[in-house]
């Protein structure tokens, strides 16, 4: 039998895992062993439901309702002075848990401490923009959008930004193939010359550090060198060996400078007239 | 929106002589000026820009999807192609990124060719920025001075990594060499050219009246602007906010390292100028400092931490158990713990910061580049409006913007 592949997911994986190997955790403390994220957290909670809040790695995690994202940011903006919010994106989990981690990444200038607030949407919802509160939220949802397709309420233009307009697919999603498929590739051909054309045009080459040592036109045989656009193929490799001038001995101080051409010289001049 | 099926340009729709008189124009892809492969659509009203939508996107290839389904240690050599002018603050910001990961400190010695080389590489993108930008207001000779000293930059990493713009000379637990022999003289002699050089540029550009004329009250960010755009760097302290991670949330060997952070209250294009100039000399400083620093340190250059990094050439050679774990951690890759990390840098283009996601297997769950170029660019959007169209270009210059971090 084939091995099973999750369709839902069909990023790299490792191609071998230990049985008995057990995978370790980052340590998380609570928000208490940190004075400033614990009044912070204490203040926040009296506005909005936090779910879930720890301190990994010095930032203080923060998970809250995806309909508190405004309420929440904008009291850590303007009451706990987190006056920057240095990123925002998602994380795909809708393989397992149906859904996308949206994460806002906050920063006070002020404290020297940074926040990241963390909210749940199922696939298909979408969540209001933060864009009145940060205007960097205006391009960092379009690149979300893009991405994984989480559309974004009150945006002022929630188009893509990275991939093209007319573009199909999220390329950040784990569902989106690594590879492009059999179609796509004869997408251009098709459109312009029609099918029938596949045959002359011929498939596309997109491997950049393929060399065809027998292609004579394109790449040079170092060391081996015949005249460009010779014809050889398996079997039928003229040798053709460095020559060096020294070697047939350079006259310095006499008169002549010009070594006559050698035997093998001679065949590929006369091939070349 | 294009029809999938059908081929058709995209912009037919746009008039450029429409009633209220405003013309659309396109300035970019190609344009010289627009620093790579910015599309600016400026509506324009006369001379003056009234709306200004950035199209980024050019340069796209995907370089997070690419971390994703690359081992770690693979996607080290990806980040170079990001900040392309600086390649090694890129790369020391993924190397920190997943050391704080994992729990790995790179031996000191490794910390201090580091942080040379982060210097370096501050230096050679101000130079570059400053050619460039100087060559769009219309300062051709600033271009061949800078230039020329970029090119001895240059050549110090050269002498170190091989490489002159995709340098990839960090390592996740250090670095793969030592210095070379007679690095630090020449080095020092960088550094004494130039220093005799920076006066020659401020003096013909500082209190040059045209210089002065082209960027003074020119692409004003204001302190709100600025932080509602995160934006970070010099745009920032150039709007008088002092705020610099090397300082403020310091990491690597910054606290222990002596220098000043230029700010500007000016928040135009001509106060971020300064702070430019005035940082060159504050990486020289640093430089200074790391030169002392590097001669008492131990030689040791990569962590030691088997788990994750590979053992010394030497060990592989002669240990049977290190080849086999080396060989694991190049075919299988490295399994850092379960967690997030977010680790920002000071890169010579403002916070640079890495978001790695790992669920414990070789490939990193999520990564996020947190990329300033990306809303140095967005702010284009409303700090373009208002400004004449000459500007547009100094403005564009002068934010230091780089498309291979802008579009990844």
């Amino acid at each position: 039998m084939r091995a099973y592949k999750p369709k839902n997911d069909v990023q790299k994986k490792s191609y071998y895992n230990d049985r008995f190997y057990i995978t370790p955790s980052l340590q998380r403390k609570t928000v208490y062993s940190d004075s400033v994220f614990s009044a912070d957290y204490l203040s926040l909670k009296n506005i909005v439901d936090i779910s879930e809040s720890y301190i990994e790695l010095d930032h203080m995690v923060i998970y809250i309702n995806p309909e508190d994202n405004i309420k929440a940011i904008k009291h850590l903006r303007d009451i706990r002075a987190y006056d920057f919010m240095v990123e925002l994106s998602a994380i795909d989990y809708v393989a397992s848990k149906g859904g996308f981690e949206i994460f806002y990444e906050l920063l006070s200038t002020t404290k020297r401490k940074r926040i990241r607030v963390k909210t749940f949407v199922k696939e298909g919802q979408a969540i209001e923009s933060v864009n009145p509160l940060f205007r960097m939220a205006d391009w960092s949802e379009r690149e979300m959008y893009d991405m994984y397709g989480i559309v974004s309420n009150n945006h002022p233009f929630m188009k893509r930004i990275l991939m093209p307009d007319d573009w199909q697919g999220h390329p950040l999603l784990k569902t989106y193939p690594l590879q492009g498929d059999e179609a796509a590739s004869w997408y251009e051909v098709d459109k312009i010359f029609g099918k029938e054309a596949r045959d002359i045009v011929g498939p596309e080459l997109r491997d950049a550090a393929c060399v065809d040592r027998y292609d004579t036109d394109r790449f040079a045989r170092l060391g081996h060198e015949v005249p460009k656009g010779t014809p050889i193929s398996e079997g039928n490799e003229p040798d053709t060996p460095i020559r060096y001038q020294e070697e047939g001995g350079v006259q310095l101080f006499g008169v002549k400078l010009v070594t006559p051409f050698d035997e093998i010289e001679k065949e590929q001049l006369k091939q070349r007239k | 929106m294009q029809v999938s099926n059908k081929l058709k340009p995209f912009f037919e729709n746009i008039t450029f002589e429409r009633e209220d008189n405003t013309m659309v124009v396109n300035f970019g892809p190609q344009h010289p000026s627009a620093h790579g492969q910015l599309r600016l659509m400026l509506e324009l009203q006369g001379e003056e820009v009234v709306k200004s939508h950035p199209d980024v996107g050019y340069l796209h290839r995907g370089i997070e999807k690419m971390g994703e389904n690359m081992i770690y240690n693979e996607f080290l050599p990806t980040t170079d192609r990001m900040d392309y002018i600086a390649s090694t603050s890129n790369n020391y910001g993924y190397a920190l990124a997943v050391e704080k990961l994992i729990g790995v400190e790179a031996p000191r010695r490794a910390e201090v060719i580091r942080t040379m080389l982060l210097e370096i590489n501050r230096i050679i993108s101000h130079l570059f920025w400053l050619a460039t930008h100087a060559l769009d207001v219309g300062a051709m000779s600033i271009f061949l001075y800078a230039f020329r000293e970029r090119e001895f930059a240059m050549d110090l990493m050269e002498d170190y990594c091989g490489a002159r713009l995709t340098h990839s000379a960090v390592r996740i637990g250090g670095v793969p060499l030592d210095l070379p022999d007679n690095w630090i003289a020449d080095l020092e002699n960088f550094m004494a050219v130039l220093e005799s050089q920076i006066p020659i540029y401020e003096g013909l550009l500082t209190k040059n009246r045209i210089w002065r004329m082209r960027l003074e009250n020119v692409g004003i960010i204001p302190v709100e602007m600025a932080k509602s755009w995160a934006v970070t760097g010099i745009a920032l302290r150039g709007s008088g906010v002092k705020w610099d991670l090397r300082r403020e949330m310091p990491y690597g060997l910054y606290p222990e390292l002596d220098f000043d952070i230029p700010i500007s209250d000016r928040c135009d294009s001509y106060g971020r100028y300064k702070c430019y100039m005035a940082e060159m000399y504050e990486s020289m400083k640093i430089l200074r400092q790391l030169i002392p620093m590097y001669r008492e340190s131990d030689t040791q250059l990569m962590a030691h931490a088997p788990q994750y990094i590979s053992c010394t050439k030497e060990e592989m050679m002669t240990q049977n158990y290190s080849l086999m774990q080396h060989f694991v951690l190049v075919t299988q890759g490295m399994r850092p713990p379960v967690g997030e990390v977010y680790v920002a840098t000071e890169s010579p283009k403002g916070e640079l910061g890495f978001m790695i996601v790992s669920d414990g297997s070789p490939y990193p769950y999520k990564l996020k580049c947190r990329a300033p170029s990306f809303w140095h660019t967005g702010i284009l959007q409303d700090l373009l409006p208002g400004h004449q169209l000459a500007d547009v270009v100094t403005i564009i210059g002068n934010l230091n913007i780089v498309f291979g971090e802008i579009d990844r």
